[in-house]
């Protein structure tokens, strides 16, 4: 009942002129930067969230959260008609959707992605509402040991995924731990790591490092890589865009197997959606009757990994909104847009903005169905942004990353910092350090630090209340075992490398 | 083995988060450690300190000993020195934006990316940059009411 009245509450909310205006900004602005190849939606977020300041949040929400699941069906796009994905959870659709446009079956292709999105996407909306209810109200039990614990979980399983080297991203993440130590300490009022300079009193602002290790990196990284694209005919009239029966059919175990996989791995702080995706993929390889068909334009290739890496968005949003706990860099700038407007994510996020909390969820709805009725007749026309040349592009982004920056901060420092980052994302992302570590310790670091220096003011410096109180004992064991991972791999693969060297 | 050693991206990234630990800690090392409400400034800093000089180290001494059966890596010169130009043309903009503004510095740095890093003719790099930033300057400042950085020169 409880849900069905929040959700209600939350249609009229998004059901408003403005907000209706606002979730179909945020959906076309999505799908166009989901095309656009060089350009994710954490690097568009961050640098239109100045823009979102004077709005009313649960507008702002809305739209920015647009962009996050309207990126998703984008990116299919590029990967089907240029065989680039246009973000990285559109790589697994590259190889059966590109396959299958040079069969000529581009229009089937585009026809079944947006479909699978559509799918995926509102059943991951439906589990994000029935679940996220009762999380938030275990979460209400929570003191500063659990939060601790919580956050070490979240970030520890960030360092698990993020990346091919744990070490790397262990590295990356205390880094951001370092950045968001600089400024005043809020306890005891002595600055820190300031190098003398007034303007780091008050902190690094989030959007700095983040428009910087994001945008502006990406931009560095997409000059290194300059490609020529080739972009393929994109098929006009609906009728065009619509798959066959026999197609259809042979997707409808792959829109179920992408939806479930999607949200479950979503929900996984670190995990992200290029994880889910492959997952998915690999499971419809792997019960297929025809697993040779795969590579060579299976439907259902396509089919599994779109809808996974649709229904992430709402399991990616199941933490954020219910734990104040963000899984990704495109989730930590959400959850600072929500901060920014004063709004505090977490449990008590359902009770204290209700028109925030379920106004977003019910948007979601909205927008998925937008998002079908968009992209089915006008990818063609989105299709022309392709066309865009990127010596337009890429000033374009440096500037809107400048504009962005000087809105949040209006000193020529706070630019100077934003070039450092750029470079700092761009040197992490040729040596294979990852850059969502580095934002989610920024994220939570401060949060993380309170915890404990809370838990152990409740304790009198004891740092038994952390194993002494269950939940919190049970998520820093957890916490353990999940840094332990990879070491276990290790010692896997080397003793059976031993094993296969004495051979 | 050495000269490989001192050019490879690992070994160099890990020493120089090894140094960053180092001073991470020498500076918690200055600050209240725990007092009488409990941890002080330098507690989490001296941790998290002390963990990022481990771990660099860690990884500086597990590529030193795989260095051998790893094939060396070839890097792409020209596209690096393309992203390191374009940073550079954006970082020197940066520095002239005090003096001459956002709209004159970013018309300039679209020259110059346009012209020079993706060598297309004067006459598109001028009508491209210059189209910019008179777009960015209708946009933000007159419709959206954002501002712009402003230079010495008043705009």
């Amino acid at each position: 009942m409880e849900v069905l009245a929040g959700l209600s509450h939350g249609f009229g909310i998004a059901l408003q002129p403005m907000n209706l205006l606002w979730c179909l900004a945020g959906c076309v602005l999505g799908t166009l930067v989901g095309i656009m190849p060089g350009l994710g939606p954490a690097a568009a977020i961050a640098m239109l969230m100045p823009v979102t300041f004077s709005m009313d949040p649960t507008g702002g929400i809305i739209m920015l959260s647009g962009i996050y699941y309207g990126a998703k069906y984008g990116g299919s796009t590029t990967s089907i008609l240029l065989n680039i994905p246009g973000e990285a959870s559109s790589v697994a659709s590259c190889i059966d959707g590109h396959q299958m446009a040079k069969k000529g079956r581009a229009g089937a292709a585009l026809g079944i992605a947006a479909i699978a999105s559509f799918v995926a996407g509102t059943f991951g909306v439906v589990l994000l509402t029935l679940v996220a209810p009762p999380i938030a109200r275990f979460a209400l039990s929570f003191s500063s040991p659990e939060y601790f614990a919580l956050l070490s979980l979240g970030l520890a399983l960030v360092v698990l995924f993020a990346g091919e080297s744990p070490l790397k991203a262990a590295l990356a993440m205390l880094v951001g731990l370092w950045f968001t130590s600089v400024g005043i300490d809020l306890f005891s009022a002595q600055a820190r790591f300031t190098f003398g300079q007034s303007a780091l009193l008050n902190g690094i602002d989030f959007m700095i490092v983040a428009i910087g290790v994001f945008a502006v990196a990406e931009v560095l990284g997409s000059m290194q890589e300059r490609t020529d694209m080739q972009l393929m005919d994109v098929p006009r009239g609906i009728r065009n865009l619509l798959p066959s029966w026999e197609e259809l059919k042979a997707c409808r175990f792959a829109f179920v197997n992408g939806s479930l996989t999607g949200f479950l791995v979503g929900v996984l702080p670190g995990a992200g959606s290029s994880i889910s995706s492959f997952i998915a993929y690999a499971f419809e390889k792997l019960f297929s009757k025809h697993p040779e068909r795969f590579g060579h334009g299976a439907p259902e290739g396509l089919a599994a990994p779109e809808a996974a890496n649709n229904a992430d968005t709402s399991g990616a949003l199941v933490p954020m909104l219910t734990l104040g706990l963000p899984g990704g860099g495109t989730t930590a700038i959400l959850l600072s847009a929500l901060v920014l407007w004063g709004l505090k994510p977490g449990p008590m996020l359902m009770q204290d903005s209700p028109n925030v909390f379920w106004g977003l969820v019910a948007s979601m709805y909205i927008g998925n169905l937008m998002l079908l009725l968009l992209n089915l007749p006008l990818v063609p026309l989105f299709a022309q942004a392709l066309r865009v040349p990127a010596y337009v592009l890429f000033p374009m982004i440096l500037g809107i990353s400048v504009v962005g920056v000087f809105g949040v901060a209006q000193s020529m420092f706070h630019i100077g910092l934003l070039a450092g980052f750029g470079l700092l994302g761009y040197a992490m992302a040729r040596l294979g350090f990852p850059g969502a570590p580095l934002i989610l310790g920024f994220v939570l670091g401060d949060g993380m630090e309170r915890a404990l220096r809370q838990s152990l003011q409740m304790s009198g410096g004891d740092l038994g209340i952390l194993v002494s109180r269950p939940i919190a004992a049970g998520l820093l064991i957890a916490a353990v075992l999940v840094l332990l991972m990879p070491l276990i791999g290790r010692f896997n693969r080397w003793r059976l490398r031993s094993i296969a060297e004495n051979e | 083995m050495i000269q490989r050693a001192v050019r490879d991206s690992d070994v160099i990234a890990g020493s120089v988060l090894a140094a960053l630990g180092v001073f991470i800690i020498n500076e918690a090392n200055k600050w209240e450690y725990t007092g009488f409400d409990g941890p002080g400034p330098g507690f989490f800093p001296l941790w998290y300190g002390l963990a990022i000089t481990l771990l660099s180290l860690w990884l500086v001494i597990g590529r030193l000993v795989t260095l051998k059966r790893q094939p060396d890596t070839t890097i792409d010169w020209p596209g690096v020195r393309r992203a390191l130009g374009t940073w550079a043309i954006f970082a020197l903009s940066v520095a002239v934006m005090p003096w001459l503004g956002f709209a004159l510095s970013f018309a300039l740095m679209s020259f110059v990316m346009i012209r020079v890093l993706f060598a297309q003719s004067t006459r598109t790099a001028l009508l491209s940059a210059l189209g910019l930033a008179t777009g960015f300057y209708a946009l933000f400042p007159l419709l959206l009411d954002v501002p712009l950085p402003v230079g010495r020169l008043g705009f």
